[in-house]
């Protein structure tokens, strides 16, 4: 969905749901997600559509992905560094009847 | 600058755009023990986002982004040569009364005390309800701009830019600056009409003026296609955006689009100060909330000041000044300088702060937000996280919900994990039309702390 205008002048590489990602240094987990081709971050709890970063600045947490195992980390806040674990979230197991 | 000591703090800032910067500045040059707390892992704010990184490696990105955005490296670099302390990457998710902050950092939750606390959190952008900007694909047009300040990203395939206000012109001329082909710049709403009387006002105000028609300028010589008077938009598509759905001068059009960005004005934001909660007053002509302050950015909370956007939308330059208004303020109510030297010292500043905020009813005036989009159809859905449409909110109000705390235990908006920041605007808007009332009198959402997420175990880290 996003390009680099330039190459990065350091590269960073994280996995995103097992796959490494390379990303530049100083991009947030968000940043790099978008122009990794697949912008999506979770599915919404509601009813399992894909969401992707919306605002960019911590203010919708539609970018919320799990960090090195911690769930909900707001991705357009955090950046990248080596070896970083990103999953995407999927929609909690409806429970009950 | 320094790392955060637990040593004593006399003026907490939370936020570090121009607004905190400066203060912070100001307050440390006074002699007061500053922290500033920001969640972003650099200083600068939404305008000035990654400014440093682009100073230091990406100079070429400043021919782009323009000289508005170069302006903040001098406010940058003086906050760092300051003895200011600074917490990057450091959420404040809790702010009492008796100004002890909670914090949260890497996972970690803490909680610090201060003599005197700043609120500089800036602005938000307003939202965009309407139907299917829930979509991969769609986002708003400062989610861009910041990719372009941060990242020196652009987007990668056709781009339809829809909305009003300076931003959006903004950044249709950094895309193209850039080198981006826009697809569409849909225009919804202009009123040269309405905001015309307060021409002259603006035009004493500063370079407002020519600053924007420089940019719209740029755009048409680019040859970017325009819609003006757009009654009507959709976003189109299964799991991602596919095409942006326009009507305008009674005539619909489908343009294909992998990326939307929207764009309706920003608004301030009043999470943190709503938490508090500080008193706040609804703003006719910004369609918004704000905290009430005084000129010293004083709240109804002893100790607890407000500065920059966050306290009602100014613009950077006018945040800076307030910012070391609410310094000076901080430096004479800790003791350091008496009121006279006070206001000796924020004498130009005061002036120069009234001066921006003169372009201020105009620049509402001229760039209303839409009312199809301040006050959705039913279909449209409001709150993003828990998928609750306008007309849920309009049945809630049936159903004899009176106010946004009511309407959000009916039907669940606001209670995701935004905590209403995407919603709330709109919810309010929506209620206050079904009832026939002003939205001053409806009111908001009640946000209660932490208004940051916290795990459980970082809860329990703090015992
Ligand atoms: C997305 C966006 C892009 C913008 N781009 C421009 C632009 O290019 N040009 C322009 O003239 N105006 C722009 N604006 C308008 C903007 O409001 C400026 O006028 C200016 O940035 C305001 O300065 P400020 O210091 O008041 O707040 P900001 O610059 O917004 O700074 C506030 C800071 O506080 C931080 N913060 C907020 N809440 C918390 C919390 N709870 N804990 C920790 N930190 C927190 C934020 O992350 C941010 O870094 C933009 C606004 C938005 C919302
Ligand atoms: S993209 Fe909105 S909170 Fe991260």
């Amino acid at each position: 969905m996003f390009r680099r205008l330039h190459e990065p002048e350091a590269a960073v590489t994280i996995t995103v749901d097992g796959a490494p990602l390379v990303a530049g240094a100083g991009e947030t987990v968000a940043a790099a997600l978008l122009a990794s081709g697949n912008p999506v971050c979770r599915q919404s709890p509601a009813s399992g559509q894909p969401r992707a970063p919306f605002c960019m600045m911590g203010a919708c947490f539609d970018c919320l992905v799990e960090i090195d195992g911690v769930p909900n980390r707001q991705s357009c806040l955090v950046e990248v560094r080596p070896g970083m674990a990103v999953r995407r979230q999927a929609r909690p197991t409806p429970v009950g009847p | 600058m320094s790392a955060i000591n637990s040593g004593e703090i006399d003026l907490a800032v939370v936020g570090a755009g121009p607004a905190g910067l400066a203060a912070a500045t100001t307050a440390a040059e006074l002699g007061l023990a500053v922290s500033v707390f920001d969640e972003n892992a650099t200083p600068g704010g939404q305008i000035y986002r990654g400014i440093e990184a682009v100073a230091a490696k990406r100079g070429a990105d400043f021919a782009v982004l323009g000289d508005a955005y170069r302006a903040g490296e001098s406010i940058v670099r003086d906050f760092r040569a300051s003895k200011a302390a600074y917490a990057p990457n450091t959420g404040v998710w809790l702010v009492q009364k008796d100004r002890q902050l909670g914090i949260v950092r890497d996972g970690k939750a803490g909680m610090v005390a201060a003599r005197r606390v700043l609120i500089a959190t800036g602005a938000q952008e307003r939202p965009v309800p309407i139907p299917g900007w829930t979509l991969p694909g769609v986002m708003l047009a400062g989610a861009a701009q910041g990719l372009l300040k941060s990242a020196g990203m652009v987007p990668a395939g056709p781009v339809v830019l829809a909305g009003n206000g300076p931003l959006l012109y903004q950044l249709a001329a950094q895309l193209v600056a850039a080198g981006v082909k826009i697809a569409a710049l849909l225009e919804t709403r202009s009123e040269r009409a309405a905001a015309l009387p307060h021409l002259p006002a603006a035009l004493m105000a500063g370079n407002y003026l020519a600053k924007g028609l420089g940019l719209i300028a740029a755009v048409k010589r680019a040859g970017v296609p325009i819609r003006r008077g757009v009654t009507e938009l959709r976003a189109l598509g299964c799991e991602r955006l596919e095409a942006v759905e326009v009507a305008a001068g009674g005539r619909t059009e489908r343009i294909d689009a992998a990326l939307l960005c929207l764009h309706q004005g920003v608004v301030a934001n009043v999470q943190l100060s709503l938490a508090i909660p500080l008193k706040h007053e609804w703003s006719a002509a910004q369609r918004c909330w704000r905290p009430v302050v005084d000129q010293w950015g004083n709240s109804d909370v002893e100790g607890i000041a407000v500065a920059g956007d966050c306290a009602g939308i100014g613009g950077a330059e006018a945040a800076a000044h307030a910012g070391r208004i609410a310094a000076f303020e901080a430096a004479r109510a800790l003791g350091r300088i008496d009121a006279a030297a006070r206001d000796t010292h924020a004498a130009s500043d005061l002036a120069a702060w009234r001066r921006h905020l003169r372009a201020r009813p105009f620049l509402d005036a001229l760039y209303p937000p839409a009312q199809g989009l301040v006050v959705p159809a039913d279909d449209v859905p409001v709150c993003r996280c828990e998928e609750v449409t306008a007309g849920q909110v309009r049945d809630a109000v049936r159903q004899g919900g009176t106010g946004p705390n009511q309407v959000k235990s009916f039907t669940r908006s606001g209670m995701g994990p935004c905590q209403g920041r995407m919603c709330a605007l709109t919810v309010s808007e929506v209620i206050a039309d079904a009832l026939g009332k002003p939205v001053a009198e409806i009111g908001t959402y009640r946000i209660r702390p932490p208004i940051k997420p916290l795990t459980v175990g970082e809860l329990a880290a703090l015992e």
